[in-house]
């Protein structure tokens, strides 16, 4: 990517916020802080402020690098910069990381204010509902009233659609993208299975692994593999790795036989290196619950009907994590209440994991929907 | 005829279509337009009858020309029907130019039937005199409602307005009108399997 189209350096900032937050579950924050970085200039009219949500791993830092840490560059740079389907020049960006997250935002890792000591397994579960609420306090403290869109990809899409229905009159436009209205039960199992590696992980310690200097690293690992092995297509893995042999011969050992092994393994390794167990378990959670219908008998074009946003909607042929037919639920929920739409059935190969790669029409259309929101 | 004149011709001869259509539609109706290509008789639509709507279709050049003309699209494949779509959802559903290019005519004028109070259909006249002529002359016909070169045609039924007039009656569908008109554009009464080059027809399901 070329240097010119690039947010270039970024620094994050943080937000406090001293009100108390009353979750979901019923368990109250009595404060908070967000870890959070904005890209371009807010318009007099605060009419051109973007958020963009992030999926499970993801954080704050969505486009451009740090000063010190040029490595370091941001999860979803190909599409947001100046010139860049989420054109910098035309709206302000702002990243943040979610509450519970392991990036600088309040979460396991911080200090409990009673007691000094990192909250661990005391950190309540939150929801995606209460991210966005958490959210809707930054973008109060930002001086933004209406968001012209809030954008995000799987995980992040459910906070884009929950920002529909939770402030119908603050989001513009919801630009859901691999997404789906609720978990199946087979995305569940999966999420279990990595669970599990966590918490059956003798590191793990209920949660409290940062009291005995130790983190759950062989769970983590797990857990990631399991992740990765359903962000990518069969077809995918069969082109990238297909049978290849890292040391072209049987070796006749549980060591690394296949190129796949390999892969996944350093997937998993270099993910156990930095991320939170705790916030992963957490996480895995979140994707969970998400179930706006859950309160309508399990009817969404009911659980919908509060929306006003135009919607956004795209799948990946290939994604099977996130089926397309999962996000035909959420366009038809929407044509019953006869709200706008356009969906996208987007042609590529790279499975779930399609939505962070830069496809030559799937930036096309994300670029003409954008360069179509009035700011 | 140069490039330019073509072109020009060719959007006359579109707006044209356009205002049949649209003459069928009250104003602020609710429309479904299958087959949408880039969108723009929907966005003719919306500023002319202020309708709103959703185009449905496949190919994906198309459904990126429907976002950048601000057309709220589906991208969807309608052969196997319109799962998905409420009963009697729309005022209209429109397949303009586009019946031909697909296998399943009978689910799709049926399932148009289901979602809206009314269909429009257009579709062009393989019987006009025109294209008599051509087969007669031992070609497929290549006129101006048939552009395509029988090797790269998109069109995979090819019908005339006495067979599809049997298949409505075949399947019970009611037609309330119906338009044809030469490759001048000039409206025609007589004859219109013979003269007619485009046809339009406004179906309802008989109650």
């Amino acid at each position: 990517m070329s240097p010119e189209n690039s947010v270039g350096l970024v620094t994050p900032q943080r937000a406090r916020f001293d009100s108390p937050l009353t979750l979901k579950s019923g368990a109250v924050l009595p404060g908070f802080e967000l870890a959070f970085e904005t890209y371009g200039k807010l318009n007099a009219g605060q009419s051109n402020a973007v958020l963009v949500c992030h999926a499970l791993a993801g954080s704050h830092h969505v486009a451009g690098r740090y000063a010190d840490d040029p490595e370091n560059l941001g999860w979803w740079d190909n599409l947001v910069g100046p010139g860049k389907p989420l054109d910098t020049n035309k709206f302000f960006v702002v990243g943040v990381n979610n509450l519970g997250g392991c990036y600088g935002s309040t979460g396991p890792l911080s200090l409990k204010p009673e007691t000094g000591k990192r909250y661990g397994a005391d950190f309540p579960l939150v929801t995606v509902e209460d991210w966005v609420a958490a959210q809707a306090r930054l973008a109060d403290q930002l001086g933004i009233e209406t968001w012209a869109a809030v954008v995000g990809g799987s995980l992040g899409g459910m906070q884009a659609l929950e920002w529909s229905l939770q402030f119908p009159d603050r989001i513009r436009h919801a630009m859901v993208i691999a997404s789906a209205p609720k978990l199946s039960a087979q995305n569940i199992a999966f999420n279990e299975v990595a669970r599990q590696a966590i918490l059956s992980d003798p590191d793990f310690h209920g949660g409290y692994y940062a009291e005995y200097g130790v983190v759950p690293i062989r769970g983590l690992r797990l857990a990631r593999m399991v992740g990765h092995i359903t962000y990518l297509s069969d077809s995918q893995m069969a082109e990238k790795f297909g049978r290849q042999l890292r040391h072209g011969e049987h070796k006749f050992s549980y060591d690394v036989d296949f190129e796949i092994e390999s892969y996944l393994r350093y997937q998993g390794n270099k993910f156990a290196g930095f991320f939170d167990a705790n916030t992963y378990l957490m996480m895995t959670k979140a994707l969970d619950y998400f179930d706006p219908a859950y309160a309508y008998a399990g009817h969404l074009p009911s659980a919908l009907a509060r929306a006003r946003a135009r919607f956004f909607v795209a799948s990946f042929s290939t994604d099977w994590r996130f089926a397309p037919a999962r996000s035909r639920e959420i366009v038809f929920a929407l044509l019953e209440n006869r709200l706008r739409v356009v969906y996208a059935e987007i042609d590529c190969d790279a499975g779930h994991d399609s939505f962070l790669l830069d496809d030559q029409h799937y930036h096309a259309l994300l670029r003409a929907y954008l360069g179509n929101i009035a700011v | 005829m140069t490039e330019q004149e073509r072109r020009i011709k060719a959007e006359q001869r579109e707006r044209f279509d356009f205002a049949v259509i649209a003459n069928w539609l009250l104003p602020g109706e609710r429309v479904l337009d299958l087959g949408c290509g880039d969108g723009r008789l929907l966005r003719y639509l919306s500023e002319t009858r202020d309708v709103t709507g959703y185009g449905v279709e496949i190919e994906q050049e198309s459904v990126l020309g429907c976002i950048r003309n601000g057309v709220d699209v589906i991208q969807m494949n309608i052969e196997s029907g319109l799962l998905g779509f409420e009963d009697r959802s729309f005022d209209h559903a429109i397949i303009s130019q586009a019946l031909q290019t697909m296998h399943t005519t009978e689910r799709i004028l049926t399932e148009m039937l289901r979602v809206a109070a009314e269909a429009v259909v257009s579709f062009p006249n393989f019987a006009y005199r025109a294209n008599r002529a051509a087969i007669a002359d031992g070609h497929m016909p290549v006129s101006e409602d048939l552009p395509y070169d029988w090797f790269d045609t998109p069109n995979v039924r090819f019908f005339t307005i006495v067979d599809f007039e049997h298949l409505c009656r075949r399947l019970d569908i009611e037609i309330r009108e119906r338009l044809a008109f030469d490759e001048a554009g000039q409206e025609v009464s007589d004859d219109p399997n013979l003269n007619g080059s485009l046809a339009f027809y406004r179906l309802g399901r008989r109650s």
